[in-house]
């Protein structure tokens, strides 16, 4: 019975450090309850791993072309064949899965500062400052991420960080919002209050004791979104708008496989495999967290 | 159903915030126009053209005006109906548009239908047997609907069940052969084609439909899926339903009679997003289809740079997409009983 007290801990205490204990304890209970949670917190480390080893697992350069065995099918010397320029496949999987992760890592570390900011500045003041901020937020959110983050890489440029920039322009506003709401829950508690008359500036009581609080849920929301992000950035490279040949990216391997997909089915279906499990991963991680944090439906039979 | 006076203040209070958000919307699209990398001056006169021709296309077009006059002249082209003109198709933007949303919206429709059919009995299900094997199973299920690339999924799609089994038509909204037999009344090809009663072009284009409607169908049952279960555990947990079943009523009778009747004006509003939400998944898919659609139109522009169609696209989704908000928010206040 310990983890109902701990999820009502959780909404009221303002003690910071055993909360994140408390919530790592029940996230692992959680995930223990939850095999297809474990599932995609094994491939997550899956996909780390073989980005980090990349040289080491990978049995071909990744760049190098190979004109004499172009569109092999898989066979022992290339686990999933050959391009059609003789690259082989699984290599380059491998080390487009360090692209996949640079872009869930940068997009990551924009969107949630920028998240965290407009919402808690926007909950914490209120009033006109908050009206402004969150219709500002409520534009970007009436549009589909992945037509928005067409348009802007459109007038930025197609590349890569031009696709990071746009994903994560479109990106933020869920994260904001949802930083506001929190903010305005804890936003009249006694400690805040008190923080308050012992002179602390806005600034202090924001970054000590409201960006703490959100911390949690906006993580949350952060594995949540990865899934839209990756697939987002697939989107971007398939319709050549993100990475550009010859990097690995997983979209891109798709666009250009698609010329040769009648004959050669290998070249489309393995990069495609590997963002539907790596996005699988993130929704199925992000739904079980979801439910582990979410006092009420803890308690429910 | 009776308006009361806080409905007024609260539908009023509503269509400001709706002026503002559109305003906005209206911004976004002209900045996103004026960052983009093509001359549209070059784009109208051509390469070859001398330096006072270019200059006098920069100065009709307003571009050597401050930014907020041309913003203002960008607002009162759009408030006369003057969407430009596209450099790829030489016609006006809004016209083209027209053309081809009726593609997307049959399509779009198409794949709602399928998504909610496949998404409510679903997450009713995995409420009803919520933690049981049924429950995990459905959640994969509809996760994996969300986590798939539609456009890889979609030409997985074309592989297995065009190309080696035969079951469904090739890319596009019907074969090649049949393409203007049938008369353009409403750009809806299903209904074109019955209308007219040509029943051959019609069982071409639901050949060709159903493969990536059912797909688009798909990947929004996920969302439809996940709200029906949280809604339907709401209910399940209330009294009422322990009531309905002391009184004796059957499991059907009081999941699908009394808390499923609950809870369908929220569905309609989910169902209602989900739908907004295909238009993304219709960019995508359009393109591995060759279907002549809005997403189609769409990503060709982007390709060129096309400016005035890039704008004008965004401007609609985002119209749509509000429009779609207002639309659910109505229901929701005019069907929800505790509104009224």
């Amino acid at each position: 019975m310990t983890m109902l007290d701990d999820t009502s801990g959780q909404t009221s205490a303002p003690r910071q450090t055993p909360q994140a204990l408390i919530a790592a304890r029940n996230i692992a209970v959680f995930l223990a309850k939850a095999p297809p949670s474990a599932f995609g917190l094994i491939v997550l480390a899956v996909l780390i791993l073989s980005a980090l080893f990349a040289p080491l697992l990978a049995t071909h350069d990744p760049y190098v072309q190979d004109l004499q065995n172009t569109l092999q099918a898989p066979s022992a010397a290339h686990f999933f064949g050959t391009d059609e320029l003789g690259r082989d496949i699984y290599s380059r999987l491998l080390y487009g899965s360090r692209i996949t992760l640079t872009i869930i890592g940068l997009v990551s570390i924009v969107v949630g500062p920028i998240g965290l900011f407009v919402g808690t500045v926007a909950g914490y003041f209120g009033g006109k400052v908050d009206i402004v901020l969150m219709r500002l937020t409520d534009i970007f959110l009436s549009f589909p991420s992945l037509i928005l983050s067409l348009a802007f890489v459109a007038a930025l440029g197609p590349s890569l960080n031009n696709a990071i920039v746009a994903i994560s322009l479109t990106a933020w506003p869920p994260i904001a919002r949802l930083a506001r709401a929190e903010t305005l829950t804890f936003r009249q508690a006694d400690y805040i209050a008190a923080a308050r008359l012992q002179g602390a500036s806005a600034t202090r009581i924001i970054w000590r004791s409201i960006v703490p609080m959100c911390m949690p849920s906006v993580l949350i929301r952060l594995t949540l979104n990865m899934a839209t992000v990756i697939l987002t950035a697939a989107g971007l490279g398939f319709l050549g708008l993100g990475a550009q040949p010859p990097l690995p990216e997983w979209g891109a391997m798709i666009a250009t496989g698609r010329r040769y997909m009648i004959d050669s089915w290998w070249l489309v279906t393995f990069p495609g495999l590997a963002i539907l499990s790596v996005s699988l991963a993130f929704n199925l991680l992000g739904d079980g967290l979801r439910d582990a944090l979410d006092p009420k439906q803890m308690n429910r039979r | 159903m009776t308006l009361n006076r806080q409905h007024m203040r609260g539908a009023l209070g509503q269509g400001a915030s709706i002026l503002v958000t559109l305003f906005g919307l209206l911004i976004l699209t002209f900045v996103i126009g004026r960052i983009m990398p093509t001359d549209p001056v070059r784009a109208i006169v051509g390469e070859d053209a001398t330096q006072e021709v270019y200059m006098n296309v920069y100065q009709e077009l307003g571009l050597d005006k401050p930014m907020w006059q041309q913003f203002f002249l960008y607002l009162r082209d759009l408030a006369t109906g003057d969407f430009g003109t596209s450099i790829r198709t030489g016609k006006p933007v809004i016209q083209d548009i027209l053309h081809a949303l009726p593609a997307t919206i049959e399509l779009a429709t198409f794949a709602i239908i399928i998504g909610a059919c496949l998404g409510v009995p679903l997450g009713v299900m995995a409420a009803v047997k919520k933690d049981r094997w049924q429950d995990h199973v459905i959640r994969v299920f509809s996760l994996m609907g969300h986590s798939m690339p539609i456009f890889w999924t979609g030409m997985i799609g074309l592989l297995v069940f065009y190309a080696s089994l035969g079951w469904v038509g090739g890319s596009g909204r019907m074969s090649q052969f049949y393409i203007g037999m049938v008369p353009d009344r409403t750009g809806f090809l299903l209904i074109d084609s019955a209308v007219a009663g040509q029943w051959d072009v019609f069982r071409s284009a639901l050949r060709h439909i159903i493969l990536p409607a059912a797909l688009l169908g798909y990947s929004s049952s996920a969302y439809i899926t996940r709200m029906t279960r949280s809604f339907m555990l709401d209910q399940i947990n209330q009294e009422y339903v322990t009531t309905a079943r002391v009184k004796g009523l059957s499991q059907r009778q009081t999941i699908w009679r009394h808390a499923f009747a609950n809870i369908r004006v929220q569905l309609v509003t989910i169902v209602a997003l989900a739908y907004g939400a295909l238009l993304e998944g219709a960019v995508l898919i359009e393109t591995v289809f060759a279907w002549p659609g809005f997403g189609q139109y769409l990503t060709s522009s982007l390709r060129i740079g096309d400016m005035n169609a890039v704008m004008t696209c965004v401007l609609i989704v985002g119209l749509i997409f509000i429009t779609l908000n207002i639309i659910s928010d109505i229901l929701y206040r005019v069907f929800d009983p505790r509104t009224r």
